[in-house]
Order: structure tokens, then C-alpha cells, then sequence
């Protein structure tokens, strides 16, 4: 029983860290119907941005909750300009093309951060500094630490907020518009542009909050970290239904608790494959995912 | 005109190289006069790093002092390296690079055995001898009869590991973690498993991982529940580092044990858990002895840092070579070949005497890993040597 309560914590703490790079991915997709493949790399360079950042502020020796809020919040800052940066320059010029054309530049540019980040940063795994002391809570048995607690409860504060940004605020209103029609919410005197660039400043910086958080808790980064992390937090927002916040949750959360529970058992090395074969199952069986809906397309 | 002058300046580098390419090769050719050309490749980026970086500063230590000495023959050792980036296809081209281009007499390297056995039938193919600082996988030395080795072997160790497990720390039932995609995990753990069943003890179910993997709680939780004595990490440094934090996380107090896989700079990120954690080691920088305490002297000197084992065995390596030079009195392939084979040298990590199988039979030393003031120090435990 123990041990099955401490496989609960487990994935959940694990389908945390999905779920924070899913509810990205989701809401880049429900405004803009763009898989936006980079999300999983401007991830992997939240996580650098805080290594540098805290290493700056020299948080290793002395560890603190406020230098902790300082670095994410730096992060989130130098991840916004660069998901800024990265609407603008890739997605922008192809925009009018058809959408097979920015999901390819998507692979593009995610390939671009990730070699790109081997050139800057070298490919040596990196070790995240401490910025908070690990500590060690047990309950009946059961062992979890301030750090894992850290994402679980960040993710769903993100969640939360995420949810009163997009249907409670104006800019939110404006977001959902675009995302039912771009060219009539022009029409109707909203800067669609300005809408885009924020929504990717916001998804960007929820990456980058998933970087430092992910890196505090699991301290090893490198440029190629995102790659695999990205996929399956990509499966996750399937999973729960893409464009659907709260699903980014569930899916991510699930597909944490069943990685967890096939590493517990002798075919470990498989919980890779595990969530492509769900990804394809879903594709195949329920493809609005799990709370999505299917909405019919007149053709 | 725009675009003539980037053409020209592309045309003219392109006839520049070529020339360059041409001028080298013309003078590369094995020559009998000049430096001699050593190759050395290794992981100086990636996972491995830290086994690159060592191995080749220990080799250049070594390099310096014998062409300091006079060189060999009269003349002067160079030492070519080459980055595999800790990726085996990228061993075997690295290796390939430095027999065909570069035309070096003899290649040094690669740490992680994996990347050896992909290295390896390359420089068996042309006939050019690799001395391996550090593989210990048993089947790198099985590739071909211009392979060699300056370290003991994963059947040795393993039994070390297993031995000092049962007798010193009085484990009886043990768990053991191995990276599948590594060749010197899986033999290491296979050694271990046997040993030990052997001895007595029970071996409860490996559990796998690759490497690469950082969330090793969902399998820590596992074995926790099967209340082992002991662990055995049998993979490298980057994952033992999280290994043994997430362990000590689950609240798993027991000693946790590795080989010379462990030996990396990213393992202090292990920090206070490390505490109780016990390796295999090639060689002890604690030892008296003078040719141990004179490299440790040297080393810290040039580099400004404390040597590890994969430094002292990149060290050795290099002087194994030197020393074959002088008696084969050339380089030619197959008489440098069997100079390394009849090699007797005293190294800085034991007595280095070539077997039949072209391995080293030396004795293996168990450190126990402390953390003091940001760093990992290894402690000298005991030695256990080879029947």
C-alpha cells in the first residue's frame, strides 16, 4: 500500500511537469491552432535561463525563496522576449500560408534551439543549482519533497490563472476571438497581432516557469532536454484535448501516473513508447481527447 | 558586381583548403622523422565530459613529461585529439579520421566502453594499435589482437564490489540498477549478480534504466519496497548523481554502491546524499607510493585541480605507448603492436603488464565518496587484489 501511495506521488510529481509545458502548448493551439513544436525547447531554455541567472546571483550557497521567485521571474521575462522574438521572425511571415506550412517551420525552429543550444551551451549536461534546499516530508510512509510539492502546486495555480486570463480579462476575450476567427476579430478593431505576440509571450513564459521549476526538482539540464520532455507534454494536451486548459492538466497528469506505474514494473525501458501508444489510441478512438469537443468542419 | 567579391573570397577559400589538405597528407605519411603523431579521441562534450576531459589531460601530462625528457627515438610525441561528443558513431569516425587522415602510429582512448567497442574495430582494421585508458567491459579487448587496456576488467570488479558488499558491509539481499544502454553497465551488473549470488547473497531483479533518463523515483520506489541492504548503481556519473539524491529523497538510508563508472565531476551534484555510498577504484590519490604522489604533484600543478582515477589511467596509457615506441625503435603497426603486448611499466595505478588478452591484471581499490565543502572527495577504504 505504501508503495502504491508513494507511485501515486510519484506520478503525479512527474505529470506535474507535464502538465506545465502542456498548458502551453494548449493555449498556443486553442488561439492559434498551431502546434507549436519550439514550446518544448523554449522549455529547455527557461531551465538555462534560470542556470544563468541563479549562478549570477550565486544561489547555490546561499539558497532563498525570494532570489528563487527572482530567477523564475527573470526566466519568464527572457522567455517571453524570445517567444516574442520567435512569433515574430517565424511564425508571422508564414501566418497566411496553409497550416501545414507553420507546423513544419514550428520542427524548424524547434530543431534550431536545440542545435542552436548545443552551440551556445555545449552538450554537456549542465547541474541546476539548489536554489531552494531539498527537503523531505514523509506521511505514512510515504516520501515526497518541498520541491516536487513546489510543481504540483504551481501547475495548478498556472492552471487556474490561465483560466481567468483567457475568460475572465479583456486581453483574454480578445484571445478567444482571434482564435474563432482571425480576420473578423481584425475586422472588429482588435490588434490581432498584439494578440498573437502575447499569447506566445504567455505560453512562453509558463515554459519557462516549467524549466526552472522541473530543473529544481530534477537538476540535470542540457539543450536536448526538451526534446522528449516537449513530446509527451505534447501527448499530454492531446490527451486531455488540445486547446483545453484544464484537459492540459488531466492529460498531463495521466500520462505521469502511467509512465510511473510502467517504470514500476519489469518493462521500465518501455514507458518511452508508453505515450506514443497513447497518442496513437487517442488519435485513433478519441481524437478531441479527453474533455475536448469534437467540432465538425463544414467542408 | 554584388555578388563577385563573397564569390571570389569562397573560391579562394576553397583553393586554400585543398592546398592545406594537400600539404598534409603529403607529409603526414608515417614519416621516420619529425614528431610522432598519437591519437587520442574521447568525450570532451556530453554525457561523458568529464571521462574525456581527464583521460586526455592525464595523457598530455604524460606527453609533456616524456618529450621534456628528450621524447622517444629522438624524437618529439604530438598528441592529436578528437571529440566524439559521447556519442559512439561519432567514436568510430573521430577514430577512423585520425588512422586516415591524420596517419597516427597508435590511438588512445575512450573511457565508456560502449564507445571503445565502437572505436575499436576501426583501428583493428588498419592494423594501427588503441590502448583504452579505461574500458573495462570485458569484450573490448576481444575485438582484435591490436586492442589493449590499462585497467582491470568489469568480471574483476564486479566481484570486488560484490565481495566488499558481503563481507565489509554484511549485505545479504541487494538490488541492482543498471543503464541498458550501456555495455559496461550490463557487464559490470552481470559480475556483480554473480558474485554474489555466489557468496551467498540473494540479487534481487535488475532494474533498468538508459542513460540520459533523470526521474529514476517511480523505479527507487520499487526497489524500496523489496527493503535490499544495499544498492548497486552500475551506470555512469550523471545518472548515480540523481540516483542517489532521489534515493536519499525516498527516504533509502542504506549504502549505495557503483564502479569507476562514478568517478565524473557531476557526481558532487550528489551532495549530502552521497553520504554512504561506496566505489570501485583504479587507484588512490591518497597513496604513499611516489610515482602516485609525484603524478598527483604534476597534475595539480598543470591543471590546478586534484587528478581522478581516469586522469591517472590516461596518464598511464600514454606512457604505456611511449615506452612500446622505444623498444619497438619504430611505428610501424605490427612491431608497435608487439611492444604493447610484452609492456611491463610501473604506472601510476599499479603494475601495468600486458596478459595474454592484452589486459592489465592490477588490484582494485574501494573508496567511500564523502561531499565536503561543495566537492567529492574519495576516501581510501581498502584494496582488494586479484587472485
Amino acid at each position: 500500500m505504501d508503495t502504491f501511495l508513494q507511485q501515486f506521488i510519484n506520478g503525479l510529481s512527474l505529470g506535474a511537469i507535464y502538465a506545465l509545458i502542456a498548458l502551453g502548448y494548449t493555449m498556443v493551439y486553442g488561439v492559434l491552432r498551431l502546434i507549436n513544436f519550439a514550446h518544448g525547447d523554449v522549455y529547455m531554455l527557461g531551465a538555462f535561463a534560470g542556470y544563468y541567472l541563479a549562478n549570477a546571483m550565486n544561489m547555490d550557497a546561499n539558497p532563498s525563496i525570494p532570489g528563487t521567485i527572482a530567477v523564475t521571474l527573470g526566466a519568464m521575462a527572457i522567455c517571453a522576449g524570445i517567444g516574442i522574438l520567435i512569433e515574430r521572425l517565424a511564425y508571422r511571415p508564414v501566418r497566411h500560408h496553409s497550416r501545414l506550412t507553420s507546423l513544419i517551420t514550428a520542427i524548424g525552429v524547434s530543431l534550431l534551439l536545440e542545435y542552436g543550444g548545443q552551440v551556445v551551451f555545449g552538450a554537456t549536461p549542465r547541474f541546476f543549482p539548489q536554489m531552494i534546499r531539498s527537503e523531505t516530508y514523509t506521511l505514512g510512509g510515504v516520501q515526497t519533497t518541498n520541491q516536487s510539492l513546489l510543481i504540483i502546486v504551481v501547475a495548478f495555480v498556472l492552471m487556474f490563472g490561465l483560466e481567468f486570463i483567457v475568460h475572465r480579462t479583456k486581453m483574454g476575450k480578445a484571445m478567444r476571438a482571434v482564435s474563432f476567427n482571425l480576420p473578423v476579430a481584425r475586422l472588429m478593431g482588435i490588434n490581432t497581432d498584439l494578440v498573437i505576440a502575447f499569447t506566445f509571450a504567455l505560453g512562453s513564459a509558463l515554459a519557462a516557469v516549467a524549466g526552472v521549476l522541473v530543473a529544481l526538482s530534477i537538476p540535470r539540464i542540457d539543450p536536448l532536454m526538451g526534446l522528449m520532455t516537449g513530446l509527451k507534454a505534447f501527448v499530454a494536451a492531446v490527451l486531455g484535448g488540445i486547446g483545453n486548459i484544464p484537459g492540459a492538466m488531466l492529460g498531463g497528469m495521466l500520462i505521469g501516473l502511467m509512465e510511473t506505474w510502467i517504470s514500476a514494473t519489469a518493462y521500465s525501458t518501455y514507458r518511452d513508447a508508453m505515450a506514443f501508444a497513447v497518442l496513437i489510441l487517442i488519435l485513433l478512438f478519441r481524437p478531441a481527447g479527453i474533455l475536448g469537443t469534437s467540432v465538425t468542419e463544414k467542408v | 558586381m554584388k555578388l563577385c567579391r563573397p564569390t571570389l573570397i569562397f573560391f579562394a577559400l576553397v583553393v586554400a583548403l585543398s592546398l592545406a589538405c594537400e600539404r598534409r597528407s603529403g607529409t603526414a605519411e608515417q614519416s621516420t622523422t619529425g614528431d610522432i603523431l598519437v591519437g587520442m579521441y574521447g568525450s570532451l562534450t556530453g554525457d561523458g565530459a568529464s571521462f574525456g576531459q581527464s583521460s586526455v589531460e592525464g595523457a598530455q601530462l604524460a606527453v609533456e613529461e616524456i618529450n621534456n625528457a628528450g621524447g622517444v627515438l629522438g624524437r618529439k610525441i604530438r598528441m592529436l585529439v578528437e571529440d566524439d561528443q559521447s556519442r559512439p558513431e561519432e567514436a568510430s569516425s573521430a577514430v577512423t579520421k585520425l588512422i586516415t587522415q591524420d596517419k597516427v602510429v597508435a590511438v588512445l582512448g575512450e573511457v565508456a566502453s560502449r564507445r571503445t567497442l565502437a572505436a575499436a574495430p576501426v583501428a583493428q582494421k588498419y592494423q594501427i594499435p588503441l590502448i583504452t585508458p579505461a574500458s573495462t567491459n570485458e569484450r573490448v579487448t576481444q575485438v582484435g589482437d591490436y586492442i589493449f587496456r590499462v585497467c582491470f576488467i568489469d568480471p574483476f570488479q564486479g566481484e570486488v564490489l560484490a565481495k566488499f558488499a558481503y563481507n565489509d558491509l554484511k549485505a545479504r539481499k541487494v538490488a541492482v540498477l543498471k543503464d541498458i544502454q550501456q555495455d559496461y553497465s550490463v557487464g559490470l551488473t552481470d559480475s556483480i549478480q554473480k558474485t554474489f549470488t555466489g557468496l551467498g547473497g540473494r540479487v534481487l531483479d535488475p532494474v533498468s534504466y538508459s542513460s540520459g533518463d533523470a526521474d529514476f523515483r517511480a523505479i527507487l520506489t520499487q526497489v524500496r519496497a523489496q527493503k535490499p541492504d544495499a544498492i548497486f548503481a552500475t551506470g555512469y556519473y550523471p545518472e548515480a548523481a540523481i540516483i542517489v539524491r532521489q534515493a536519499r529523497e525516498l527516504g533509502m538510508t542504506m549504502p549505495i554502491l557503483g564502479g569507476d563508472g562514478w568517478v565524473g565531476d557531476a557526481l558532487k551534484n550528489g551532495r549530502e546524499a552521497l553520504k554512504n555510498t561506496f566505489i570501485s577504484n583504479h587507484y588512490s590519490g591518497e597513496n604513499p607510493d611516489p610515482v602516485v604522489q609525484n603524478f598527483v604533484k604534476a597534475y595539480r600543478a598543470k591543471f590546478k585541480r586534484e587528478p581522478d582515477s581516469i586522469a591517472a589511467l590516461g596518464y598511464d596509457a600514454a606512457k604505456v605507448l611511449a615506452d612500446a615506441i622505444t623498444r619497438a625503435k619504430g611505428t610501424e603497426g605490427p612491431k608497435l603492436r608487439d611492444a604493447i603486448a610484452a609492456a611491463d611499466v610501473a604506472g601510476v595505478t599499479g603494475r601495468l603488464k600486458m596478459n595474454a588478452d592484452r589486459n592489465v591484471v592490477k588490484p582494485a581499490v574501494i573508496e567511500e565518496i564523502q561531499f565536503v565543502n561543495g566537492d567529492v572527495k574519495y576516501a581510501y577504504k581498502t584494496t582488494i587484489n586479484p587472485n
